[in-house]
């Protein structure tokens, strides 16, 4: 696993202009449209920052949408404790206790978008395993992961479905309450926009998901994988 | 912002608090604390920037430009400006959403009668 603790001389951005979008089409999402096609209503957790398309595309469509900016959500100051090392970490129950708190087997679909590759390495284990279980026997999630050649700077996107197998990709530009990432080494500026944490090769992907019954990897050109996964 | 200017708008400035239930039969522009419930029936509720709400909300439209903490059941159509920031479920005909708004909750749009 590649990890980007590093300082960056990148300039932070001066203006929060809307940040234009960029068309992306995703095999994953084209073979997780086909569940959503069926008439049956289905239950879908959207782990990106709130997209307004999104919401929109399942509401249409008769689903029942929940959103959960789950990035954003690991910000929050109060978060930050020591682990027995006395390394500074997130605390992983507490973040439990306030986020994704929803029966067990309650989602048909849960997409993640590029959450892993952005959360603070304390969570990402947890998040996955409550994801294990809110997700029905069956459900599928989706998640998108940096290749070797991403750089630290490759910017967090928001995603709007616009099609069974296109997303609109927009960089995440915080807008609301701006505040100093947590643990220090993390996000140095969330004003400036969400850090990739690190790179996960495949194998570490695989163990990330072994509780899952399945895992399908779907290659792209603009070193993003698509990953795939059925509970 | 967004300030009703009408009279027919009943306005809880930014020092109010209030805690327990709020019930009325008028539009309604909220931009203090309340806590507890918030019932207006047939009539709209705007949430100002400087709103704090922790509370179940009934009304015909909301609009929240401020923070909104409980479930939100809307009539007709709610309204998520940019600064607004809900935790709850919100349930309405119509719904929008401005980028850069945060929700953190279930939408249910009720189809019932919507176009």
């Amino acid at each position: 696993m590649k990890l980007f603790r590093g300082s960056s001389s990148t300039p932070e951005p001066t203006e929060k202009a809307a940040a234009p979008k960029l068309q992306r089409r995703s095999s994953g999402l084209a073979e997780v449209a086909r569940s959503w096609s069926s008439d049956d209503p289905l239950c879908i957790l959207d782990l990106g920052a709130t997209s307004a398309g999104n919401i929109r595309f399942f509401a249409e469509r008769g689903h029942r949408i929940y959103s959960e900016d789950l990035l954003s959500a690991s910000t929050e100051p109060d978060l930050v404790t020591k682990d027995e090392q006395g390394n500074t970490v997130l605390d992983s129950k507490k973040f439990l206790e306030e986020n994704l708190v929803y029966p067990a087997a309650h989602f048909d679909v849960v997409l993640a978008w590029n959450l892993p590759d952005y959360l603070d390495e304390s969570l990402v284990k947890p998040v996955v395993g409550r994801l294990w279980s809110v997700l029905k026997p069956g459900g599928m999630l989706l998640a998108f992961f940096h290749t070797k050649d991403a750089g630290p700077d490759s910017p967090c996107y928001r995603y709007h479905i616009t099609g069974t197998d296109l997303v609109d990709m927009q960089p995440v530009l915080p807008q609301r309450e701006v505040r100093r990432g947590p643990t220090g080494a993390v996000h140095r500026s969330i004003g400036a926009g969400f850090r990739l944490q690190r790179v996960f090769n495949n194998r570490h992907v695989e163990n990330l998901f072994r509780d899952f019954a399945s895992i399908k990897f779907f290659l792209s050109r603009d070193n993003i994988r698509e990953v795939l996964v059925v509970r | 912002m967004e300030v009703p200017k009408t009279g027919e708008f009943a306005h809880i400035g930014k020092s109010v608090v209030i805690k327990g239930e709020l019930s009325g039969s008028e539009d309604l522009y909220l931009d203090g604390q309340v806590e507890g419930s918030i019932l207006l029936k047939g009539n709209d509720l705007t949430i100002g920037p400087n709103g704090q709400v922790k509370a179940n909300v009934d009304a015909k439209g909301v609009t929240v430009q401020g923070k909104l903490e409980g479930n939100c059941t809307a009539g007709d159509r709610v309204d998520l400006r940019k600064s607004a920031v809900v935790m709850g479920d919100i349930s309405a005909k119509r719904i929008a959403i401005e980028e850069g708004a945060y929700l953190k909750g279930k939408v249910d749009i009720n189809r019932e009668g919507a176009k």
